[in-house]
């Protein structure tokens, strides 16, 4: 591998340019996999999320966990520098911290915050062990940052995109569409904005603190790149002291005294070797390097917040979108609210309540990508965050796979369209009490009428008289819980037939 | 949508015409600086009605679609009465002077907004034509005595309405709605309201009398054949090109309607000339053909042309919500130059090609709304015209331009209707269905067109 130790000017030097170059496109490809709501990107960007580090274990993705465990062993943290989005979007905003006059060497050596860290961690893996899965994805890298792109920065794409549409529209042009922006979940939301200014305030004060103390994906892998084969290794010889390397190292983990990385901090940013003025830092094989010990001094860290716990009262969730202006010469039509399920609805492809709760890193990569305004994050406790199904905007439809495309984890098994039709993911209701035949004396059967699977039958509300209302009967045997029924119910704003969720899909 | 396009390039074409001449305002007029063929400043056709001696302007002004704007009070629509103003200024400047409204058009504001902009105008400088909408009463229970009142109110509450004390046309409206004969003489026969409104004329409260036609024929021959008793001053029918010779639905074809008038000198009102603006704008390949023919006349114009070429029309009703539609509609009847007969066989044509699409034959008059569950229904019919025309409806998946024409047709359609107001929602209660003069059986059109949405939609991805 290259020496650097000549390097004279703290220009970029070409390893951190690479790092850059390559985080940059990591970082806005996911960021485009959670913004793109046409779906076009996934065929080409979707592997970037299945190769982030939780969602491969959650995955079982054997292949996908010992080629990041390899790539460690050789090069150290680079995942974090360059795979991680929420890494290098700390990195961006410490950068932007950085850029202020006179603050561009404003880090420090401080050590390592231990109990804190395997605090974290130990939390971390318990929550997992025990299926708490919105404890696990508060913690989780991948999953914080899908929710802070998915709550914070897709609206804003999306009104961007809209003005687009608007454009096209007038002229005649079809390359845009407009799309619907809407609050999935509050609670969700308010995680999204406490994420966003926590991760924010400690990158903007202490760069990778929050990586170095919050983060479980962070600290297993720092477990390994204390062995990795590449490191960053200063020349103590050449060393001067003049800690021009620790005051830009946003890790905080080299200790100039003692001439010592914490290499289980380090996530291989190669800043440091372009900040040096006097080669001695090179990122360089072990035999290369001068013995020294690899002990390390255990003293607070700096980075002084704890992680904020997020209040855990599941507020109702409302839906925020505009008031649809409604013409004089057309009826208006009361919004639809949702229905109280006793079992919530979970996408074909999750299986069962368990395995999505077991699987999903609640980072709304399906949320985001749905099309038909189903997929919501859920706002009871025990599944926060975590997708479910709601037929208020459009209904599950059968030609649409998508949440089990983009899934990373395997919370949403990928199905194919034909598989989908056969998963019965809940049943269809009948609300005697709102059926417009029976309530307003009108013909309807609209939920018969678009049936995907022809589950439901128009029988005589009265078998003796002839010209009796018709009223739905749902063959639950055939229903697949897609939601077309409850969706195309003119019954409002409770619909007269709804869909109870499934604990455990079934094939038919 | 399609008028839309005309209008865009109608407004682009005043535009660029106004620059030219230096003008800002009204740059149309300057128009006939740089054209010769189509000026608006030449002189209105009119003809005269037998029995009156009115002199009427071939273009007549349909009240129907007024322009509309949102409510102060944010509760829908309102007319945009200064909007109304400047037009019926326009329009009586330019030779038009021929007002048809209702008591039920523009949700029940025309008249009073035809009124206001009217009265601002010499009484003998325009003629009002307002009809009796009775249809509304039917199926209540009403008795004959209570259809008389409830009609007789209608008729007083218009010239209220109107502000005017007397009233040049009056019609018995749509004559043939609803079971057809049964209906009009409930209407009008039982509850003896046909001699109230001669009594009416006698007294020179109702200068013309005469009737709107839609359905049934047999309502038609009916009052017709009772002309020597009542003496019809005119007739109003549904009269364009398509409608000569194939007219849709359980409606007549003009071509024997008007006949069936003319053999008795009476004469005739025409609505309906652009079949509720469809023949604004054809299918790519017709728009062409008469484009060759006369590259400086809007398609529209074909129509107008066509309808105005019958010696026994009295006027032919346009309703110009927007500016460019009157001037275009002048330029087209200032003189109207008729058709000749290879432009007949042309449009004869055209007719017949029309009818290969199956096109919905919505004319957007709005008398089936409300849908009292939300359904946009004309606007769906005229985004699936739109389609057909603009030939976006594919039948197969192997047509080479099945992609993008399934793209403009899902985007396009979420673009004009609501997704609550889009055609699945319609749950069949067949409420609209005795409204529509066309008799178009709307659910099973929303269900055909919902139908072909799914397939779209089914078909995404492949």
């Amino acid at each position: 591998m290259l020496n650097y130790m000549d390097r004279k000017h703290k220009k970029s030097n070409p390893l951190a340019l690479t790092r850059k170059i390559l985080a940059l496109i990591f970082f806005f490809g996911i960021t485009l996999l959670f913004l793109d709501f046409t779906g076009a990107l996934h065929a080409w960007l979707g592997w970037m999320a299945k190769i982030q580090f939780l969602p491969a274990v959650l995955a079982l993705n054997l292949g996908v966990v010992l080629f990041l465990i390899l790539l460690t062993l050789i090069f150290g943290r680079v995942y974090c520098s360059i795979i991680c989005p929420l890494g290098v979007m700390q990195d961006l905003i410490s950068h932007a911290s950085s850029s202020r006059k006179g603050k561009k060497y404003r880090f420090g050596y401080s050590p390592e915050r231990k109990w804190l860290r395997y605090g974290f961690l130990v939390l971390f893996i318990i929550a997992l062990i025990a299926g708490i899965g919105p404890l696990a994805a508060l913690l989780a890298p991948y999953s914080s940052f899908g929710r802070i792109v998915s709550n914070l920065f897709a609206p804003l794409y999306c009104w961007g995109n809209n003005l687009f549409a608007m454009i096209a529209e007038r002229l005649n042009s079809y390359a845009f569409y407009e799309t619907e922006v809407w609050l999935k979940s509050l609670p969700t939301f308010i995680v999204a904005v406490l994420s966003f200014v926590l991760i924010f305030v400690l990158a903007w004060r202490g760069g990778r603190s929050y990586c170095n103390t919050v983060c479980p994906v962070g600290t297993i892998l720092g477990f390994i790149s204390r062995f990795s084969l590449l490191k960053i290794r200063i020349d103590s010889g050449k060393c001067t002291s003049c800690k021009l390397c620790a005051k830009g190292c946003k890790a905080s983990c080299i200790d100039i005294n003692k001439h010592k990385i914490d290499y289980s901090r380090c996530v291989a940013c190669m800043d440091c070797l372009g900040n040096c003025q006097h080669g001695a830092i090179s990122y360089s094989l072990r035999k290369k390097a001068k013995a020294a010990a690899e002990k390390k001094d255990k003293a607070p860290d700096k980075s002084r917040r704890a992680f904020l716990g997020v209040s855990a009262a599941a507020l109702a969730s409302t839906t925020l979108r505009a008031q649809k202006k409604v013409d004089g010469g057309l009826a208006a039509i009361e919004d639809k609210i949702v229905p109280e399920r006793n079992c919530p609805i979970v996408p074909a492809g999750a299986q069962s309540l368990k395995h999505l709760a077991q699987h999903c890193t609640a980072c709304q990569l399906c949320v985001s990508a749905c099309p038909n305004g189903v997929l919501r994050p859920s706002g009871k406790l025990e599944r926060l965050m975590q997708p479910e199904a709601s037929y208020e905007k459009g209904y599950c439809r059968p030609e649409c796979t998508r949440c089990s495309e983009v899934c990373p984890t395997g919370a949403i098994s990928r199905i194919g369209r034909e598989e989908k039709s056969s998963i019965q993911i809940g049943h269809a209701v009948w609300v005697k009490e709102n059926c417009l035949p029976l309530t307003e004396g009108v013909k309807c059967g609209n939920c018969a009428r678009h049936c995907p699977v022809g589950a439901i039958r128009m029988v005589k509300a009265d078998p003796a008289i002839d010209d009796s209302p018709r009223i739905p009967a749902v063959d639950t045997e055939r229903c697949i819980g897609c939601g077309a029924c409850e969706n195309l119910c003119p019954a409002r704003p409770l619909s007269a037939i709804y869909v109870e969720g499934h604990e455990r899909h079934r094939f038919i | 949508m399609e008028k839309k396009n005309i209008d865009r390039r109608q407004f682009l074409k005043c535009l660029g015409a106004g620059a030219l001449a230096g003008t800002a305002v009204l740059g149309c007029k300057s128009e006939s600086g740089t054209r010769t063929a189509n000026a608006t400043e030449g002189k209105m056709t009119y003809r005269t009605n037998p029995s009156t001696g009115d002199k009427v302007s071939l273009l007549g002004y349909g009240c129907m679609r007024w322009p509309l704007m949102a409510s102060p009070e944010g509760n829908g629509e309102i007319i945009d009465q200064e909007g109304v103003n400047s037009l019926v200024d326009y329009a009586l400047a330019h030779g038009v002077n021929y007002f048809d409204t209702a008591p039920p058009y523009c949700r029940g504001l025309s008249e009073k907004a035809t009124g206001i902009a009217l009265k601002r105008h010499p009484r003998d400088s325009y003629f009002i034509a307002t009809k009796m909408s009775n249809q509304s009463f039917l199926g209540k229970g009403f008795s004959p005595k209570q259809m008389y009142d409830a009609s007789v109110e209608m008729y007083r509450n218009s010239f209220v309405n109107l502000q005017t004390d007397y009233i040049d046309y009056y019609l018995l409206h749509i004559i043939g709605i609803g079971e057809g004969l049964p209906s009009l003489m409930e209407r009008f026969v039982d509850s003896g309201l046909i001699d109230f409104l001669l009594e009416e004329r006698r007294l020179g409260h109702i200068r013309n009398l005469g009737f709107s036609y839609h359905g049934d024929v047999k309502a038609f021959d009916y009052l017709l054949s009772r002309h020597d008793e009542i003496h019809w001053d005119f007739v109003q029918i549904q009269m364009n090109y398509v409608d000569w010779k194939h007219a849709s639905g359980i409606n007549h074809n003009a071509e024997y309607l008007y006949k069936e008038l003319a053999d008795r000198d009476i004469p005739v009102v025409v609505m309906e000339p652009l079949l509720g603006g469809r023949l604004a704008g054809l299918a790519e390949h017709l728009n062409l053909r008469l484009k060759e023919q006369r590259p400086e006349d809007s398609i529209a114009a074909w129509a107008f042309r066509f309808a105005g070429s019958f010696p026994k029309v009295l006027t032919v009703l346009s309703g110009m919500t927007y500016l460019e539609h009157l001037q275009d509609n002048l330029r087209t009847f200032s003189p109207l130059e008729p058709c000749s007969e290879e432009e007949f066989a042309l449009l004869e044509d055209t007719a017949l090609m029309m009818l290969q699409y199956p096109s919905v034959p919505c004319t957007a008059c709005q008398y089936c709304m409300p849908c009292p569950y939300g359904i946009d229904i004309p606007g769906i019919f005229a985004h699936y015209n739109k389609c057909l025309n603009e030939g976006q409806i594919t039948a197969s998946s192997q047509d080479e331009n099945y992609r993008k024409a399934r793209r403009a047709f899902l985007i396009g359609y979420n673009r004009s209707i609501p997704g609550l107001r889009q055609a699945n929602h319609c749950i069949a209660c067949g409420q609209c269905v005795p409204h529509c003069p066309q008799n178009i059986k709307i659910p099973q059109q929303l269900q055909r067109i919902d139908h072909y949405v799914e397939q779209l939609k089914l078909s995404s991805g492949q």
